[in-house]
C-alpha cells in the first residue's frame, strides 16, 4: 500500500493548477523616484508658455498678471537703465555683510556650544529663548539703536543668520561620530588638531546644510528690511512697483530674487561637491 | 613594557560593570579577554588604553616602551574608526602629523605600514570605496605606523564576514609572530581567542570578574598544524563550558532590557 506522501506525489501531476508554470509576479516596483532633469525643464517651459498664452489671448488682465514677455522686457529696461544693478548691488551688499557677520559669529558660538560644557549650558538657553523671535520684529529696535542707515538692516540679517548657523554648527559637532574623536585621543592627537582635523570636517555637512537655510533666511530678511525702510534694494523696488501698480516691474523684481536664490543654491552645491566629495 | 590591570572596578551610574579585575600583559604577550555579552570587556580595554577613567583600581605600565614607539598603547577598533574624508594614506598618516617626525620620515613610515598590510595599491582610495576587510587593514596600518608596544584590539573582526575574518586572522598571526608587539584582544569569538592568544582571561557575567586565566600551551606557529586542531577545539570547548551558562543568562538579560 502506498504511503500518504507518495500518493500525494502521484496525484500532483493531474492537477493543472499545480503543473502550470508561471513567472513569479514582480512586487518591487515604486518608492524609488528619480529626478528627471528633462521633465522638469519641459514642465517649466509649458507653464511659461501657458502663462504667455493666457496674457496674449486676453484670458487674464495684464495689470494683475503681466505675461512673461512683459517681465523680460521690464528686466531688460531695468538692466540698460542701470537701475537693476543699483537695486541688486544694494541688496547684495546687505545680504553679503549680514550673512558673513551672522555666519562667523554663528560658527564661533556653535563650536563653543558643541565643545564646552559651560558654553552649552549658557548658549542653548539663550538660543532657545531668542531663536523663535521673528528677527524682522527687531528692526525698529535696531533702527533706534543703530540709526536709519545700513546698519540696522545688516544687523537684522546677521541676527537671523546667526541663530540658524549656531544651531546647525552645534548639531553638526554633536553629530561627529564619537568613535572618531576617541580614536584621535587614543593617538594623543592634541585638542586643537582634533577640532581642525576631525570635528570640523565631520561637522561640515551639517554646516553647509545650514548655509542653505541661512541663505534663504538672509534673502527673506533683506527683502523685508528693504520694504520697511530703504530707497534702493530689490525689496524697496518690489514694494515701490506694487504701490505704482507696475506689476511687470514687480514681477521682474520677484524673478531677480528667484534667480538670486538659485545662484546661491548652485554656489552651495559647488561648495558641497568640492568639500564633501568623500561622502 | 608590561601592561598591568590592577584591581580595576567600574560603574556606569548604578550599574556595576567591572569588579576588581587584575592581570598582567607581559612584553610581547597576546592576552585575549573573553566573556559573556555585557561583561565589560570593551570597557576594560578602554580603561587599559586610558580612554576611560576606572571607578576604582588603575591601569599601569611597567618598563620603558620600545625605542621609537610613538604611541605604546594603540587601539584597533571594531568599527575601524577611519576618517571618511581622508584617503587611506592620510588615515594612516593621521596619528603621525602631530609628532616630531619630518615629512620624509612620515612618508617612509606610512609606506612601510601600507606595505605590511598589503595596501600600497589603495593609498589614494577613500574608506567608502573599500570592503570591510580592507578598511580594517587601514586601521591596522594606522596602528602599526606609530610602532605600538601593545595593540589594544576591540573585537577587530566582529564586523567582518567569515572569509575576511580568516584572512585578517592570518595577518594578525603574521604581525604578532616576532613577539615585538604584544596585544590585548577582546573578543566574543572563542576560536579567535585560542588561535591568537598566549593567555585567555575569562570574565564572568556583569559585573565582570576574572573567572579564570587559561594558558594556551602551544606557540602560534604550532597552532597552524593540522594535528593541533583537535587540541585547540578541546580548549575552545573548555572555554565555552565556562561561559555557556552565563552567556544564556546574559542574553536573556539583554532581551529583557
Amino acid at each position: 500500500m502506498p504511503s500518504a506522501r507518495s500518493s500525494m506525489l502521484e496525484r500532483a501531476p493531474q492537477d493543472d493548477r499545480v503543473t502550470e508554470v508561471r513567472p513569479v509576479a514582480f512586487r518591487g516596483a515604486g518608492f524609488m523616484p528619480t529626478a528627471g532633469r528633462a521633465s522638469g525643464w519641459i514642465a517649466l517651459a509649458l507653464v511659461i508658455a501657458l502663462w504667455q498664452l493666457a496674457g496674449s489671448a486676453g484670458w487674464v488682465n495684464p495689470l494683475f498678471l503681466p505675461p512673461p514677455s512683459a517681465i523680460a522686457v521690464a528686466i531688460y529696461k531695468l538692466a540698460i537703465s542701470g537701475a537693476l544693478w543699483q537695486h541688486v548691488s544694494a541688496s547684495i551688499v546687505r545680504i553679503g555683510s549680514g550673512w558673513l557677520l551672522g555666519t562667523v559669529a554663528g560658527v564661533i558660538v556653535g563650536f563653543a556650544i558643541g565643545l564646552s560644557t559651560l558654553a552649552r549650558g549658557v548658549g542653548i538657553t539663550f538660543i532657545s529663548a531668542l531663536f523663535p523671535i521673528p528677527k524682522i520684529a527687531l528692526l525698529p529696535l535696531l533702527i533706534l539703536w543703530l540709526g536709519i542707515g545700513e546698519e540696522p538692516k545688516i544687523a537684522t540679517i546677521a541676527l537671523g543668520v546667526f541663530f540658524s548657523t549656531a544651531i546647525s554648527v552645534y548639531s553638526g559637532v554633536d553629530a561627529v561620530p564619537r568613535n572618531l574623536i576617541r580614536m584621535a585621543q587614543s593617538f594623543n592627537v592634541p585638542f586643537h588638531a582634533i577640532v581642525r582635523r576631525v570635528i570640523w570636517p565631520g561637522a561640515l555637512p551639517s554646516i553647509l546644510a545650514g548655509f542653505r537655510i541661512t541663505a534663504s533666511v538672509a534673502l527673506l530678511l533683506v527683502v523685508s528690511a528693504e520694504m520697511i525702510g530703504a530707497q534702493f534694494g530689490i525689496g524697496a523696488f518690489v514694494l515701490q512697483a506694487g504701490n505704482l501698480m507696475q506689476t511687470d516691474q514687480l514681477l521682474a523684481g520677484v524673478v531677480i530674487l528667484s534667480l538670486f536664490g538659485l545662484a546661491v543654491g548652485k554656489a552651495i552645491n559647488v561648495l558641497e561637491a568640492r568639500l564633501l566629495h568623500w561622502r | 613594557m608590561d601592561l598591568i590591570a590592577d584591581q580595576i572596578s567600574h560603574r556606569f551610574g548604578a550599574l556595576d560593570v567591572l569588579d576588581r579585575v587584575s592581570f598582567t600583559v607581559a612584553s610581547g604577550e597576546v592576552v585575549a579577554i573573553v566573556g559573556p555579552s555585557g561583561c565589560g570587556k570593551s570597557t576594560l580595554l578602554s580603561i587599559l588604553g586610558g580612554l576611560l577613567r576606572p571607578s576604582e583600581g588603575r591601569a599601569e605600565l611597567r618598563g620603558a616602551p620600545p625605542a621609537g614607539s610613538l604611541n605604546p598603547l594603540t587601539f584597533v577598533f571594531q568599527d575601524f574608526a577611519l576618517l571618511p574624508w581622508c584617503t587611506v594614506e592620510a588615515n594612516v598618516e593621521f596619528p603621525l602629523v602631530h609628532t616630531a617626525l619630518d615629512a620624509a620620515t612620515r612618508r617612509a613610515v606610512v609606506d612601510d605600514a601600507l606595505k605590511r598590510t598589503g595596501l600600497s595599491d589603495f593609498r589614494g582610495a577613500y574608506p567608502k570605496q573599500l570592503s570591510g576587510g580592507m578598511r580594517q587593514r587601514v586601521g591596522i596600518a594606522r596602528a602599526l605606523a606609530v610602532r605600538p608596544a601593545i595593540l589594544l584590539m576591540d573585537e577587530p573582526l566582529s564586523a567582518l564576514d567569515s572569509q575576511t575574518r580568516e584572512l585578517l586572522m592570518e595577518d594578525f598571526i603574521r604581525l604578532l609572530a616576532d613577539g615585538a608587539m604584544g596585544a590585548v584582544y577582546v573578543t566574543h569569538n572563542l576560536e579567535e581567542a585560542v588561535r591568537l592568544a598566549d593567555r585567555i582571561v575569562v570574565l564572568s557575567r556583569r559585573p565582570g570578574r576574572v573567572r579564570k586565566i587559561v594558558d594556551i600551551p602551544m606557540t602560534r606557529a604550532e597552532r597552524g598544524a593540522i594535528d593541533a586542531r583537535g587540541r585547540l577545539l578541546a580548549l575552545q570547548n573548555d572555554l565555552w563550558s565556562l561561559i555557556r551558562e552565563e552567556a544564556i543568562d546574559a542574553e536573556r538579560e539583554v532581551q529583557h532590557a
